[in-house]
């Protein structure tokens, strides 16, 4: 499983890296999304991909039951995913105003600020 | 210990929420920007004073016990980098007042500003890797929003690129974070010193220091990674051009001395020769870039770099000495690189024109806003008796004394080039000739209320102020950042405040 999933996540980063290198702005937006869920599964992945049982402390003990599953990964991917999607939901506005105001989606146009 | 590591983040964000609230009112926002501010700029004072009588303090946010929990912590450094963003953050606030258009103003900035001055301090307190990049997150998206705010084509275009980069910089953040907890199964930054000294996958653990490297390279803007910098720093209002180029790099330096003093220092030779080398190419590169720009804002990004370039050098020659200059070098050009972006918006009111080849005379009309761009332009360029010289001074010292002769010689002629840039900036804006057709644009001037220029000239003349003070007056501040340099050195102080004595 692991293996399935390293594998996976390098195709994720290989085809956001190919994506953003693409000229047009909104393949850039695609590409990053990619990006962020390569970065996520690859938290997943490497903190060990185990069948074992829910962290939940059982009642009347103090510690998890041995075994259990490590909950800490799944905290860090679930701040990841909403961070980035507050982050994506900005940068699609972005795309779109840049859009308008450029007139065209092609990266070789936003020329203006290298003057 | 709580209060005072969580004022100088809770005091701004509430003064941002208070401020969200009065959306309608600007003149109550403005003073709820300023009120956050000196907040922010009180609480860091209290923390530096409490850092430096108690030594590092630390406190478990929600009373988890380290390492399980998130750790706010002070040392020295932390502590004097908060004082600096809250003085740095009331100087670009108060210069708004006068110096940003109202549409802005009226449209979340201050809000937005004092988020940002939120994320910095988070960035700066927190003893926690994931922690440190939730922050940079919030720190960065009030960014993204002061990049944009106001919507010209270069702004979009500039947002564009900078925020791409950071991105991207913020998935492989996310990826070294990954392979540190599945390497060592904690993210608490003491806890991880102890391990990473521990474990023996010498591999993977310089993978991750490269990683984190690239990473923080890029908030940094260090060579080759600061392409992105002057494509954007220049295209928002000079106020927020400002506060980024005083603070937002420093953030990415910072976070670079954090991690290359206390988690990668096993493999020495390797990763610190290599932030040596990376640290002559980011000084030269960024003096070379200064020397050929047209537009005022732009000099100034590059010069940016080149500051970064001096900072890392210390970092790389790693002695107690050197990052104790490094951080003084810190220290003052945040204040020195705010202060020129400032000069930059006042030659803009006056001149009409950040443009080189659109500016000239301005000498004969207004000598005192002269001398306020000649101080801290020199200073970058560490002409004595500016607070720059004393900063280089001590870096070519340790450099020298640690025999690291080709990163002197770099940062001297990097000097140089620096001195060349800022000086043909000078004699085009303020000694040639007006242009034919460029008239002194005196209607703009008079246009605005007595009140208005003294909030714009007021910040501007008591961070040039600093400046020769911190020149003139060094020993005290130099004497910080020397403890704060030794502090680093010896990581003992760090992990028990962390992690409890009794470990």
């Amino acid at each position: 499983m692991e293996l399935i999933l390293s594998i996976l996540v390098g195709v994720l980063f290989a085809a956001a890296l190919y994506t953003m290198l693409r000229r047009s702005i909104v393949r850039l937006a695609i590409g990053l999304t990619l990006l962020s869920h390569a970065a996520n599964l690859l938290i997943f992945t490497v903190s060990g991909v185990s069948r074992a049982g829910t962290p939940i402390v059982p009642e009347g003990r103090e510690v998890p039951i041995i075994g259990s599953s490590d909950p800490v990964p799944q905290a860090l991917i679930l701040t990841a995913i909403v961070i980035s999607f507050g982050v994506l939901a900005f940068l699609l506005v972005l795309v779109k105003r840049v859009y308008q105001t450029v007139g065209s989606d092609d990266s070789d146009d936003l020329t203006s600020t290298e003057r | 210990m709580t209060v005072q590591l969580t004022a100088p983040i809770m005091l701004p964000f509430l003064a941002a929420a208070l401020a969200m609230l009065a959306w309608r009112w600007v003149a109550v926002q403005r003073w709820l920007g300023a009120a956050g501010a000196i907040a922010q700029l009180v609480a860091g004072i209290v923390l530096l004073v409490t850092t430096r009588a108690q030594g590092v303090v630390a406190t478990q946010v929600g009373d988890w016990p380290a390492p399980f929990g998130i750790t706010l912590v002070a040392d020295l450094l932390s502590a004097t980098m908060v004082v600096i963003t809250g003085l740095l953050g009331l100087a670009v606030v108060v210069f708004s007042f006068g110096g940003l258009d109202n549409r802005r103003e009226s449209f979340g900035y201050y809000p937005l500003l004092l988020i940002l001055l939120t994320g910095i301090a988070g960035a700066f307190l927190t003893g926690d890797l994931f922690n440190l990049f939730v922050w940079f997150e919030v720190m960065l998206i009030a960014s993204f929003v002061l990049l944009t705010l106001g919507g010209e084509r270069a702004q979009l275009e500039g947002a564009l690129k900078y925020v791409t980069v950071n991105l991207v910089s913020s998935a492989l953040f996310l990826s070294a974070v990954g392979i540190i907890y599945g390497l060592t199964g904690t993210l608490n930054m003491a806890d991880l010193s102890e391990r990473l000294s521990d474990l023996d996958e010498p591999v993977l653990e310089t993978t991750v220091a490269m990683l984190l490297l690239v990473v923080f390279g890029i908030k940094a803007a260090i060579f080759p990674l600061f392409f992105w910098l002057p494509a954007s720093y220049h295209t928002p209002p000079v106020v927020v051009s400002a506060i980024f180029a005083g603070l937002l790099t420093k953030v990415g330096v910072y976070a670079l001395i954090r991690t290359f003093t206390l988690l990668f220092v096993d493999d020495v030779g390797f990763t610190h020769g290599i932030l040596l080398a990376i640290a002559g190419l980011t000084m030269v590169v960024g003096a070379v870039g200064a020397v050929t720009q047209q537009d005022l804002r732009r000099t100034f990004s590059f010069l940016v770099i080149s500051a970064v370039g001096y900072i890392v050098m210390g970092l790389g020659l790693f002695t107690g000495v050197a990052i104790g200059a490094a951080l003084f070098y810190l220290f003052q050009d945040a204040i020195a690189k705010t202060a020129l972006f400032l000069v930059c918006g006042l030659v803009r009111w006056v001149g009409g024109s950040f443009r080189l080849e659109q500016l000239g005379g301005l000498y004969r009309t207004h000598p005192l806003l002269a001398g306020l761009f000649l101080i801290p332009a020199l200073s970058l360029a560490g002409i004595p008796p500016m607070s720059g010289f004393v900063a280089k001074i001590g870096l070519v010292d340790a450099g020298l004394a640690g025999g690291q002769y080709l990163v002197v010689g770099l940062a001297l002629l990097a000097s140089v080039i620096t001195l060349l840039a800022v000086a043909v900036a000078w004699a085009e804006a303020f000694w040639k000739a007006a242009p034919e057709g460029a008239s002194i644009n005196l209607e703009e001037y008079r246009a605005r209320s007595r009140g208005e220029r003294m909030s714009m000239f007021v910040p501007v003349i008591a961070l040039v102020a600093m400046v020769v003070g911190l020149g003139l007056g060094a020993q005290p501040v130099l004497e910080l950042a020397l403890d704060a340099g030794a502090q680093l050195m010896e990581p003992h102080a760090y992990l028990d405040a962390v992690l409890g004595a009794d470990r």
